[in-house]
């Protein structure tokens, strides 16, 4: 502990220059994935528009500013200072429950798809505070979970229980909306960083099982609404509800499928453009990419999200200061449940939940959060490079 | 950094790995190995196949009188999966749609409801096709209340008003031919999945029943198909395929339709005298063949029911009216499916049978009032004597007696009760050379094969029905149990399995167990008429291209031979004239200025009717003629009709009188149907407009 802690200080010490801290390996993948993300939004949303007599490249030119911006935020976070970053974390967590408790009110937030997650902006923008606040839980744990008032190199129950409090919160707030895709990708990021926190086990094997009892007795009482019961439901048989969800997955599934091996090539998948699956260009994008780009293509973007969290496991492993260790586990678990989700969902393997593809999908909340994401591990990286 | 928290990370590295190789293997699973199912599945959901219904051929007479040709009408239709996502499942709109159509809404209703939704015994009128293509209420529907439907498509969600080609029998000559022609309807789900191993699209109409089943594949054509790709709106992007539709082929039939109208006038008449008289006549049927070979000029079966009804499409009521007991069944084709005892008719059968035992035909015979047959008194027909007279009058009196002492000796003969292995069932043998208990094979659906009841049968029935008459007191209801038939059913256990004495005589008349189909009398009569061939009776002549050109004739096709000689076959027509000269058929026939031959038939039927008075006798005329030169065989059935004579009788002479252009005792030349004494043997030119030539 004490070796290691000196290492640091002396990394400190010789200030990297603002872009040396970027790994490269990473940089790449995740700039891979933003490139395929653009063309495949452009292929999902072109002939729709263009066939309803409205801009083909509207998505395109929001999606690459939405890029743009990500950009901008993913260097802010990779070169801001350690200790503010530290020092701003109780605001950020401040700000997402109070976002998220502004959306829950009717004339600020904007119901959709029998959730309320949206705060409408002006100039049409929306915000998705949900997405703020995966990241101010991850920060807020680890900052707890590393900071510690005792002696012990390892969480104790107090911590924990802290940590759990500042979870517990935002994840309720989202649950009111509700969101049940987010709470369940936050739900696994929150347990992952408890287990790695070096907290007794017994929290780990506890939270799973609250997590399970907690969303049968969900279903059974009610507190679940009615569509997303019927989307388990459909997950289960798809005939259930042939034509709601039941329709979309079957539609996902057969998109991808008719695929192949090199797929229809890019712009030219007739399921795509005939716009057969919804929502393509958010929480289908990976059909088209099914579609259009076959296995070659689809295969290659999760291999990419391979190397995007392998890299991240030995940046986290490298880490040698809790919090940076705690903060990359977090954001590893956090992108790691929320592609398996959301590509899951699309090939069968998972129920039909609304999460977005990190990097990939369209959408401004999501995009700037997993930047943000993508900003912390490098900031990690950049602290304690090797 | 402690051990655990070092291993928490490693073990949650390899589980997130594994998550994302199992999203490959999921994927590789999807994309290349189940790929092409859902290659399949793609296509499916983008294309779609817009048919272009083929115009049905026409089905015409002999002479090219359509009988069966394509009208535009108005169709409204209810898209099913339309109206099913109201709210109220679309009984506001079906309601307001039965206003407008001045229909009941019962009837609308249903008449959008699938069979297969409805519990059995309340199908009646129901949509035999699928939810997926448009039900029609009505093909017949006003034009001003269509446009009405189509400007007001708000007030009408999932209804819509579309000019439709519907199947017309336009009744030429004032014939009805419902059973005959058949009618026109949607697909089943059947049909769609291959069951009679052909394909179709979702759209087409095939024929249902009579020739429109029958001619089905040359009728209906091919219909004209254009693959388009579809987006989710269902906005078409480009077309893949097309293909014109290509018309049906005409049916040429040897029906006339002015002897197919008479025939029908002359049941409806005959019909209607035997009611006069007090008898039931809760059904008839009447063939008119061409005794040369085989060909039908009528078919006509009582009670009927309009053959437009169904494109028009049918209320509850009529439906349930198709099928009713009260209303005499008018779904059932009685020439081809109705079976009933032959009655005297049968006696050539007997006299063939005779002739084959070594009797002498033209010896004279004792004829008394009745004879005993074991411990029973079998009874001539109203228990006349006759004295001592030739065996052709006897057949022209139609005695019964004769052939009782004939076919009990023979029975006897045979060993009784218990018969040698070597039999000689001359009886039997004789009525199989006539092909009874076969079908004749004529070109319509669901023919009757009758029933010949022979050694065989019998034993069959026996072991069928053994356990019900051995234990009839305590299997057969309260409301049976009178002491006839506790008698009979004992009778039945004891020696069921065994011609018995009484089913031998009963046989040489006629009577019991045996019943045909009017259509095999009649082939039967026109064997013996042509000098013994058995001709298949058929409709269809020539299927023809809609430019002329036979696409297939029909030739005519010998089935069997009657199993006797020159002879007996010259003594029988000799009898026949004789009944219509001086027996039984000489009332009818009084003055008729063309030589016909025939006999009457009077069967006594065992049962009840639904108000339980005992079933009256079936009445029967089997003719041919002219006696000279035989050219149309003409049967007339009449269920419950009381006398052969006076009841089918008549009808027949009707019949002939079309036929010969006969006005009372003279032949009127320019009524005469076929100027030269024969059918059209050429085919004519088939035009919807072709009218019927001469006067009825």
């Amino acid at each position: 502990m004490s070796l290691a802690s000196q290492r640091i200080n002396y990394r400190k010490s010789s200030r990297p220059s603002a872009f040396a801290g970027f790994d490269p390996i990473l940089t790449i993948a995740v700039g891979l994935l933003l490139i395929m993300g653009t063309l495949l939004v452009y292929s999902a949303t072109r002939n729709w528009y263009a066939a309803n007599g409205l801009d083909p490249e509207y998505y395109l030119k929001r999606h690459v500013i939405n890029i743009l911006i990500g950009s901008l935020l993913a260097w802010g976070t990779t070169v801001i200072d350690y200790r503010l970053l530290r020092a701003y974390t109780p605001i950020l967590w401040i700000i997402s429950v109070i976002a998220l408790t502004a959306v829950l009110i009717p004339g600020i937030g904007d119901e959709r798809n029998g959730a309320r997650a949206w705060i409408g902006l002006p100039f049409g923008f929306q915000l998705q505070p949900a997405e703020l606040a995966k990241i101010s839980i991850i920060v807020g744990m680890s900052l707890i979970l590393s900071e510690r008032t005792h002696d012990s190199d390892a969480a104790q129950h107090r911590d924990v229980m802290q940590a759990l409090i500042v979870a517990a919160i935002p994840i309720l707030l989202i649950a009111a909306q509700p969101d049940m895709g987010t709470i369940f990708i936050i739900s696994i990021a929150v347990v992952t960083i408890i287990a790695v926190s070096g907290a007794p086990m017994r929290w780990v094997v506890g939270l799973i099982l609250v997590a399970v009892i907690g969303s049968f007795a969900a279903v059974k009482v009610g507190v679940v609404n009615d569509y997303q019961v019927k989307r388990l439901q459909a997950f289960v048989d798809p005939n259930l509800d042939a034509q709601g969800s039941g329709y979309q997955l079957r539609q996902a599934r057969i998109t991808i499928g008719s695929g192949g091996l090199v797929g229809t090539g890019l712009f030219n998948g007739p399921q795509t453009s005939g716009r057969f699956v919804p929502e393509q260009q958010t929480d289908f994008i990976f059909t088209v990419a099914g579609e259009e780009l076959g296995f070659l293509g689809s295969g290659f973007i999760i291999i990419l999200y391979l190397i995007v969290l392998m890299r991240a496991f030995g940046i986290a492993r490298r880490s040698s200061d809790p919090y940076g260790k705690l903060v990359c586990t977090g954001v590893i678990a956090w992108f790691a449940f929320q592609a398996f989700e959301n590509i899951g969902m699309t090939l069968g393997m998972m129920p039909m939940t609304g999460v977005p593809l990190p990097f990939v999908s369209y959408g401004g909340s999501s995009m700037f959060a997993t930047m943000i994401g993508f900003g912390l591990l490098q900031n990690v990286h950049a602290r304690h490079r090797g | 950094m402690n051990q655990r928290a070092r291993l928490s990370l490693l073990v949650v590295q390899v589980l997130i790995l594994s998550l994302l190789l199992g999203l490959l293997g999921r994927l590789f699973y999807l994309q290349i190995a189940a790929g092409p199912i859902y290659r399949d599945a793609a296509l499916s959901i983008q294309s779609r196949d817009v048919v272009t219904p083929a115009t049905r051929g026409l089905i015409v007479d002999s002479s090219g009188v359509p009988l069966a040709l394509n009208r535009v009408g108005i169709a409204v239709t209810v898209d099913r999966t339309m109206i099913d996502r109201q709210p109220d499942k679309g009984v506001t709109v079906l309601r307001d749609l039965a206003n407008l159509l001045d229909l009941k809404y019962e009837d609308v209703y249903q008449r959008t409801r699938l069979c297969g939704e409805l519990p059995a015994g309340t199908r009646a009128g129901c949509w035999t096709g699928s939810r997926f293509q448009p039900i029609p209420i009505t093909k017949e529907a006003d034009p001003e209340i269509a446009l009405r439907i189509v400007e007001r498509s708000d007030q009408y969600p999932g209804i819509s008003a579309t000019p439709v080609s519907i199947r017309n029998y336009p009744g030429n000559a004032g014939l009805n031919g419902a059973h005959l022609l058949g009618y026109v309807g949607p697909l089943t789900e059947g049909d769609l999945a291959g069951e009679n191993g052909r394909s179709y699209f979702r759209s087409e109409v095939i024929g249902k029943a009579g020739l429109e089943v029958q001619y089905d594949e040359y009728l209906r054509g091919t219909p004209g198909i254009r693959t388009v790709i579809v987006d989710r709106r269902e906005a078409v992007t480009r077309t893949s395929q097309n293909s014109k539709p290509i018309g049906g082929n005409h049916l040429v039939t040897s029906i006339d339709a002015r002897v197919q109208a008479s025939a029908e006038s002359a049941l409806e008449d005959a019909v209607r005298r035997a009611r006069a008289s007090g008898y039931p006549s809760d059904g008839a049927a009447a063939v008119v063949m061409d005794a040369t070979n085989g060909q039908i000029l009528a078919l006509a079966s009582y009670p009927t029911f309009d053959p437009n009804s169904y494109e028009r499409g049918l209320t509850v009521a009529e439906a349930k009216n198709l099928y009713s007991a009260k209303a005499g069944v008018p779904a059932l084709s009685r020439t081809i499916q109705g079976v009933f005892a032959p009655g005297s008719t049968f006696k050539v059968v007997s006299v063939v049978a005779a002739a084959k035992a070594g009797y002498n035909l033209n010896a004279n015979y004792d004829c008394p009032s009745e004879v005993e047959v074991g411990t029973r008194a079998f009874q001539n027909f109203e228990s006349k004597a006759q004295g001592v007279i030739s065996l052709k009058k006897a057949i022209a009196v139609s005695c019964d007696t004769i052939w009782y002492r004939i076919a009990f000796d023979e029975w006897l003969r045979d060993g009784g009760l218990k018969p040698r292995s070597d039999a000689n069932d001359y009886f039997y043998n004789a009525a199989k050379g006539f092909q009874v208990g076969t079908k004749t094979g004529i070109d319509l659906p669901s023919e009757s094969s009758g029933r010949l009841a022979d050694r065989e049968w019998r034993k069959s029935w026996y072991k069928e029905n053994k356990d019900f008459y051995c234990n009839y007191k305590t299997r057969a209801p309260q409301s049976k149990q009178t002491a006839f038939l506790v008698q009979l059913a004992y009778e039945n256990c004891l020696d069921g399995d065994k011609i018995r004495a009484g089913d031998a005589v009963n046989f040489s008349i006629g009577q019991g167990d045996t019943v045909i189909t009017p259509l095999k009398l009649t082939q039967m009569y026109a064997a013996i008429a042509n000098g013994g061939t058995l001709w298949k009776p058929t409709i269809g002549k020539a299927i023809v291209e809609t430019d002329g050109t036979i696409v297939k004739a029909f030739e005519r096709e010998k089935v069997g031979t009657l199993p006797t000689d020159k002879k007996t076959l010259r003594f029988l027509q000799s009898s026949l004239r004789e009944a219509v000269v001086s027996g039984t058929g000489a009332a009818p026939f009084s003055g008729f200025p063309i030589e016909i031959s025939g006999k009457t038939g009077t069967a006594e039927v065992f049962g009840k009717n639904p108000n339980g008075s005992d079933k009256a006798d079936t009445s029967w005329f089997a003719s041919y003629g002219p006696t000279k030169k035989p050219r149309f065989a003409v049967v007339m059935m009449v269920s419950q009709g009381g006398f052969g004579a006076s009841t089918s009788g008549v009808g027949v002479r009707k019949i002939y009188e079309t036929l010969f252009g006969v006005l009372g005792t003279k032949v009127a030349s320019e009524k005469i149907i076929f100027p030269s004494g024969v059918p059209p043997v050429t085919l004519p030119k088939i035009s919807p407009a072709t009218k019927v030539k001469g006067a009825r």
